[in-house]
């Protein structure tokens, strides 16, 4: 700060003070509006494990459920559908799971705990669209001659094969997310939450 | 800044004392001849100029209209006993049991789609006749915000009926935000307030549509009429007129925007209203692109429908963001170049190097650029309406491409270069010499 005979160093320096001091309340007065925006305790504590009943799924068919207003698939595999998986292999773009889109119990070949059920988040991890599924093979699913049955987002048009592995060169970054989940016993699962508590 | 010249004299008639009384409390007469009756316009304006009027005329119908609809209309996304959401089943309340529900539903949807007809004309005028050049780059700075607030607007709007469309499409562009490095997941998390769109975002969606957004808007065309009154209009020569004054320091190619303008763009606003009306009354869904089929379905967090598309609007700038590849298995590089294709404009006053503003005096360079510019514009603004496929695929040649993403990639690489490589092709052109005063 410059200042000469005709200034009052004292004053001046008093109105920055001042002005700096209504400027830092003013932006600190801003910090409750905008952590409003923030997701309100009532819509955190929302998102409760679900409990599903897969015991009338029949092999090849899925279904859907809602876990924290997303919508989470459980697909019983055919032996077909698995050997399927083995051919895409080079494929995908991540065949081995090896980025963190699933918990660890699901970081296999199939990724899923038991190989005949899949149960991923049915959110494309592109913009967040709900792919639909393709569960014709071959040239009648209208992909291509090479498909061996998975899901196609109608959004952007990345496919996923029927582990919610994502096909190589689509807009889709990653797999689908496997959300954590248990088996109570053999027909019913509990998702929201594994043995880890989480 | 009003002058004793500028402050009503009573003639000792009622009114004129009343005029007289407030003028010495308010520049009522002042503002009235800055604004319309001194307000010097070139003589020579067209067709093009009249979009911004235009503008303000749709502008009025959006706030008139909205109001009305806001004093049926429920922001909530809970179902209520029928198992509809409410706020959809309260759209569609309007529509069949409020008294003239449809009609003012109408306007206001048919409105929308109307304000970016409007707008995208006015700008394209600007561009044709370098309206944004010195000295109206404020003018041009001001309009480019209003263009965002009308795509925030529209947007937050769009989510209101709660349809499928609504839900999808802000579930996409919500998404958009979580693409940023770092910080994306949070502040995607922030923007919906909830982990996926749901009643929390519809509530703030709400919010901005009706309060936050309108009163920006209505502050920035204030103060983009202010600083078009300021430096006087350009005009279909791109020549100013205030170098010519006569002795009484008005400009020779001026007419006074009151009542000759007012007069002329009544012709404008009943040929506006004419169209207008046919849409609203006889295709008020405008062949599914004013309002998407699927909006008609309540929203439906687990079920994406089978395509997906924004409105027309903004389909040229999705078109970019689909086109555009992932890199480092990120699709930020598709959400940055949507952004700079329309944060871009920003720069259009600096980029243009040209010796001439108007077309009419414009060589070859500019000429075929602009035309270029359009025609991409258009093209990609129709790819967005449609799913990547829409074109098929090409050969094995070609990888299997999907053809429209291809002309997509390119259509956006011309957009761009249409920017990028302005300061020296308009430097290049060889153009012709401006008039001394306006032509017509």
């Amino acid at each position: 700060m410059s200042c000469d005979e005709k200034v009052d160093c004292g004053r001046r320096r008093l109105i920055v003070a001042t002005a700096t001091a209504g400027g830092v309340a003013g932006v600190a007065a801003a910090v409750p509006f905008l952590a409003s925006l923030a997701p309100s305790e009532r819509a955190k504590s929302a998102g409760a494990p679900v409990e599903v009943d897969i015991g009338k799924l029949a092999p090849g068919q899925m279904m859907t459920v809602e876990w924290r207003g997303k919508p989470v698939w459980i697909i019983r595999r055919t032996k077909e559908m698995l050997d399927g998986l083995r051919k895409v292999d080079d494929k995908v773009s991540d065949p081995k799971s090896e980025r963190d889109m699933q918990p660890e119990y699901a970081k296999n070949d199939h990724r899923s705990i038991k190989p005949e059920y899949m149960i991923a988040v049915g959110i494309c991890t592109h913009l967040g669209c709900s792919p639909s599924d393709k569960f014709k093979t071959g040239a009648e699913s209208g992909i291509d001659a090479d498909w061996q049955g998975g899901f196609l987002c109608p959004c952007h048009g990345s496919t996923f094969d029927l582990a919610g592995r994502v096909f190589k060169n689509k807009p889709a970054p990653d797999n689908l997310e496997v959300p954590p989940h248990k088996y109570l016993s053999d027909a019913r699962i509990i998702i929201g939450e594994d043995s880890k508590g989480a | 800044m009003a002058s004793t010249a500028d402050k009503f004299k009573s003639n000792g008639s009622f009114l004129g004392d009343v005029l007289e009384w407030v003028d010495a409390r308010f520049p009522a007469t002042a503002l009235w001849n800055d604004h319309l009756a001194k307000y010097y316009a070139p003589k020579n304006f067209n067709f093009w100029y009249f979009f911004g009027s235009l503008a303000l005329l749709v502008l009025v119908n959006q706030i008139v209209t909205g109001i009305f609809l806001t004093m049926h209309y429920k922001p909530d996304a809970s179902l209520n006993a029928s198992g509809v959401p409410v706020a959809f089943a309260a759209v569609e309340y309007i529509m069949r049991d409020v008294p003239w529900g449809w009609l003012i539903r109408y306007m206001h949807s048919t409105g929308a789609s109307a304000f970016f007809i409007v707008v995208y004309l006015h700008m394209f005028r600007g561009m044709i006749y370098g309206s944004y050049r010195s000295p109206r780059e404020l003018t041009w700075l001001f309009g480019v915000l209003i263009y965002l607030c009308l795509m925030g607007e529209a947007f937050a709007g769009y989510l209101l009926p709660w349809g499928q469309m609504s839900y999808w499409g802000a579930q996409v562009i919500l998404n958009l935000f979580s693409a940023i490095p770092w910080v994306g997941p949070d502040l995607s998390l922030w923007i919906r307030g909830d982990f996926v769109v749901g009643d929390a975002t519809l509530n703030r969606m709400f919010s901005f549509h009706v309060i936050a957004i309108p009163f920006a808007l209505a502050g920035l065309v204030v103060a983009h009429l202010i600083a078009l009154h300021e430096t006087g209009s350009n005009n279909p020569d791109g020549i100013e007129i205030k170098k010519h004054k006569g002795p009484d320091g008005i400009p020779l190619d001026g007419i006074p925007f009151h009542p000759y303008y007012t007069v002329k763009d009544i012709v404008g606003v009943v040929g506006f209203l004419m169209v207008f009306a046919i849409v609203m009354f006889f295709v008020p869904e405008g062949g599914g692109y004013f309002l998407e089929s699927n909006n008609f379905f309540p929203a439906d967090p687990l079920k994406t429908p089978p395509h997906i598309a924004p409105v027309w609007y903004f389909t040229p700038y999705y078109s970019i963001l689909r086109a555009v590849p992932p890199l480092f298995n990120s699709q930020f590089p598709g959400v940055v170049a949507m952004g700079v294709a329309v944060m871009i404009l920003f720069a259009l006053p600096w980029l243009d190097h040209g010796a001439v503003k108007s077309i009419r005096y414009r060589g070859a360079h500019y000429k075929t650029a602009l035309a270029a510019f359009i025609v991409v514009f258009l093209i990609l603004g129709y790819l967005g309406t449609e799913p990547v496929t829409v074109w098929g695929q090409f050969g094995n040649w070609l990888g299997n491409a999907d053809r429209a993403t291809v002309v997509a990639r390119l259509c956006t690489v011309v957009y761009f270069l249409f920017f990028i490589l302005m300061p020296w092709y308009t430097k290049a052109d060889k153009t012709k010499a401006e008039p001394e005063r306006v032509t017509h």
